[in-house]
């Protein structure tokens, strides 16, 4: 029987809330089960109300699912927010002693964890972890892997000793208590898989493609990338540089990319709209960088902490004149990592900005994936001058070729000098304002997309080819319309999938192919307009009349797409 | 041997007369002077008539977006810190549009020249007001007047530049001699240069700056002395000091990034190795 749970931590912002989800998730990850779990936050250090969502399985997940079996909730808003969601039989673990008002219901388990902590794990700070304990004690769940997964967290030493007692202590009172009596759930295989982030399989991606150099400036979805790689700049001797704004970041990440060094920079959209000129800087001077928008909903500061997919059109267009560039969007918390290498090997090959389009959702969700194979990991550093196929005195940075890609040589490293400019240049990379080398220049720089728009893949696809029904997405949205795919199929509706994470080069043939087959097609986004269906329209001259929209800041879940796909198709 | 002939470039498209063909030569002369090679400079410079300068030299040419020279020129100083990077705006470019880069290249001390042409006066958009006009200075765009100018050498002193020095368009050997101890030190060096602009700005002429400059002697620890050096910027009007105002050893921003340590970054590989130690922190 599979195995398909869900835990739901919440609290107010300072009560340990992140703590908990994680090291529940970590728990079972170990265990061997699959793992996603979601973030829920508000723009604030103190106060207000979070949670975490944890759901497990034996078989693969990539959605949160909106039924709650195990509620564990650190203050009374919690109960009262999220108990119209509990499932049958679900159980809400709460401090009965400290909190007031709560009208009994089955759900109920009172668990006095502040005494708990304060006796058995030497204090207040300890309450979050008796409740780990006492969730993990609602499925019998093997507390064998315990210490290690606290001392990964905390360290060796006392807090995690403490943490451990307090976890044991949550643990035993509810076996001594409530006898135990409650979901045991199936037991799995341990694997070696990891439990990552978006934002983490995004960076690791990064440093996997060799990327040397990051700039930043700290922007809520996007300030995780930076710290990440901050954190290991050390050890995998690579700059991570805090800049002063988005402007000197992506400026910044420019002058490395130029000079040799594989280079990226991340941010969320408004931080976008202040880097957008550096997008046309690197495509006027062909120098390869990696931009990360991690979207959140706007315009301005919008939704600060929360999910979004409404900056594609933005991306597409975002600069003046024309020019070749390159819009990936990672689908899953796995393909974050695959993208960002592609990225890196598509900036350099083809020598232009590539932007990779996540979103609150994907960057703070965590996912188990199995490890990646770095063997698989290619870097491909495009057309490089060499010394010995010409005299360096003749090297011209931004030669004309069939191809459109010149040669590139990094100053200092040779004889040849690599001259580049935003204004309109010659070859040799001087400004100038002649017509006939404008056009030249204008003609070489978007004749390299027809190599890139060959190289591109074809969305992936799920469910039988051919179906009646196709659900279109982009991005982070890959988990839930899977699922909601199998839901609908299993209530006999002949529906797929169709999921893109490359945007641009736009895979235009496959979507023709798709969407000439089907009786109704949905376009799927986190955005009130629909702009992948405006793009489809663009491209392809269909007309995509389904759309399901969602922009309340909050992500999709199957059952939202099941029900909306359900009340269309009668 | 380096000569000057190595630093031929491209015919200058400045107007006759013009304070920066001065500039171009005491650039060249300090580069040759100091036997560097033309690969081995990078010149990294703005938009407006000043960030036309790389292109009438020669070497590396980055010629970027305006107010933006600072940022690429670290990013690319932090790939490769062999190159001699050497940053050049006017002051438009680089106290107007770019004032935050270059606020915050002073404060955290990047390993950059950088040289400003500061005419006090926006040239290529022919003849608008800039950040360090003179008070009341009346143009197309400032009919009543510009407002108070800013005053680069106290900014980039009080924001923590290492290096801050002050020459003049109608003086190359002193200018190149600024410019070669400025590539020599170690940290950001700020040469703001007073340019005459013959077309646009008929107050601050070549007359008016001779009548007005004259060279420092600080040496050793006056010249570190911060509170001095800020005496020094502030000095401006019937006298205008030139020379390096302020200069102290201060840490540099290269120098505290471990990556840095063995070699350059531009010629780093990545190790899959270490990358797999990274995987296993997540499982």
């Amino acid at each position: 029987m599979r195995v398909d749970f869900s835990f739901m931590v919440g609290g107010e912002a300072g009560q340990g809330v992140q703590s908990v989800g994680f090291l529940l998730a970590r728990m079972f990850s170990r265990g061997g089960y699959h793992v996603f779990a979601d973030q829920d936050y508000e723009s604030r250090v103190r106060g207000g109300h979070n949670f975490f969502r944890i759901r497990i399985s034996t078989a693969e997940v990539g959605a949160i699912a909106e039924d709650i079996d195990i509620l564990v909730a650190l203050n009374k808003e919690t109960i009262d927010l999220h108990r119209p969601k509990m499932a049958q039989g679900g159980i809400i673990v709460y401090d009965g002693d400290q909190t007031q008002g709560v009208t009994g219901d089955s759900h109920l388990l009172r668990v006095p964890l502040e005494r708990l902590a304060e006796e058995r794990a030497g204090g207040k700070l300890m309450i979050n972890t008796v409740a780990l304990g006492a969730a993990l004690s609602l499925v019998n769940y093997d507390l064998g892997i315990l210490e290690k997964v606290l001392e990964d967290r905390f360290g060796k030493g006392q807090v995690a000793k403490q943490n451990v007692a307090a976890a044991q202590a949550g643990y035993d009172y509810v076996q001594s208590e409530h006898k135990g009596d409650f979901h045991t759930l199936e037991s799995c295989t341990p694997t070696d898989r990891m439990l990552l982030t978006g934002n983490e399989a995004l960076s690791l991606g990064a440093i996997a493609a060799g990327c040397k150099f990051m700039a930043a400036y700290p922007m809520t979805p996007a300030s995780s990338i930076m710290e990440y790689l901050a954190a290991k700049s050390e050890d995998l001797d690579l700059v991570m540089v805090h800049a002063e704004d988005e402007i000197a970041a992506i400026n910044m990440a420019v002058g490395a990319g130029y000079a040799g060094v594989r280079a990226m920079t991340a941010t969320s959209g408004s931080g976008l709209c202040l880097m957008v000129e550096g997008i046309g800087l690197a495509a006027i001077t062909e120098t390869p960088v990696v931009i990360v928008d991690g979207q959140r909903p706007g315009p301005a500061v919008g939704l600060p902490t929360r999910t979004e997919q409404a900056d594609l059109q933005f991306v597409l267009h975002a600069h003046h004149g024309d020019f070749a560039r390159v819009v990936l969007a990672p689908a899953t918390v796995e393909d974050a990592f695959w993208t960002t290498v592609k990225a890196f090997n598509w900036a350099e090959k083809y020598q232009l900005p590539v932007i990779i389009l996540t979103d609150q959702h994907l960057a703070s969700s965590y996912a188990t994936v199995d490890q990646f194979d770095l063997a698989k990991v290619a870097i491909d550093r495009g057309l490089l001058y060499s010394e010995n196929d010409a005299d360096p005195q003749e090297y011209m940075r931004h030669r004309v070729t069939k191809s459109g890609i010149s040669p590139r040589a990094f100053p200092g490293l040779g004889e040849a000098l690599v001259i580049t400019d935003c204004d309109e240049h010659d070859e040799s990379g001087h400004l100038t304002e002649d017509a006939e080398l404008r056009t030249a220049q204008v003609r070489k720089r978007l004749r390299k997309f027809h190599p890139l728009k060959e190289e591109a893949g074809t969305p992936r696809g799920y469910g039988p080819q051919g179906a009646q029904i196709t659900l279109v997405g982009w991005g982070s949205t890959c988990g839930a319309i899977r699922e909601a795919v199998d839901i609908l199929r299993r209530d006999e509706l002949d529906v797929n999938m169709l999921h893109l994470n490359e945007l641009w080069p736009f895979p235009t043939q496959a979507l023709v192919d798709a969407i000439g087959k089907t009786r109704s097609t949905y376009v799927i986004e986190s955005n009130a307009t629909g702009q992948l269906a405006r793009l489809i329209k663009t491209e392809t001259g269909h007309d995509v009349g389904g759309r399901i929209l969602k922009y309340d800041g909050r992500p999709f879940t199957p059952a939202h797409i099941v029900e909306a796909v359900r009340k269309e198709e009668g | 041997m380096v000569t000057m002939s190595d630093y031929t470039g491209l015919k200058p498209a400045w107007c006759p007369g013009c304070g920066n063909f001065g500039i171009l030569r005491a650039l060249n002369k300090a580069l040759v002077e100091m036997e560097i090679e033309p690969h081995q400079v990078l010149l990294v410079s703005g938009i407006g008539q000043a960030g036309k300068l790389p292109h009438y030299t020669k070497g590396n040419v980055f010629n970027s977006l305006h107010g933006r020279p600072v940022p690429p020129a670290i990013g690319a100083k932090i790939a490769n810190p062999e190159l001699t990077v050497i940053a050049i705006s006017g002051d438009g470019d680089a106290y107007g549009e770019g004032g935050n880069h270059f606020i915050h290249a002073a404060r955290r001390n990047h390993d950059i020249t950088y040289l400003v042409h500061n005419n006090q006066v926006y040239g290529l958009t022919k003849g608008q007001a800039s950040p360090t006009s003179d008070f009341g200075f009346v143009t197309k765009t400032t009919p009543r007047g510009a407002a108070n100018p800013v005053n680069p050498v106290a900014m980039a002193i009080v924001a923590g530049a290492s290096f801050v020095a002050r020459s003049f368009a109608g003086d190359i050997d002193h200018l190149a001699d600024l410019i070669k101890q400025g590539i020599a030190h170690r940290g950001f060096a700020l040469i703001d240069i007073l340019q005459p602009c013959v077309s646009f700005n008929h107050k601050n002429t070549f007359q008016w700056y001779r009548e007005r400059v004259h060279e420092l002697e600080q040496e050793g620890d006056d010249r570190s002395n911060k509170r001095a050096a800020l005496e020094r910027a502030l000095e401006w009007g019937e006298g205008i000091p030139i020379g390096i105002i302020y200069q102290d050893k201060l840490p540099v921003y290269e120098d505290g990034l471990p990556a840095l340590k063995e070699q350059p970054l531009v010629r780093q590989h990545v190790d899959h190795g270490r990358v797999e130690k990274l995987l296993t922190e997540f499982t």
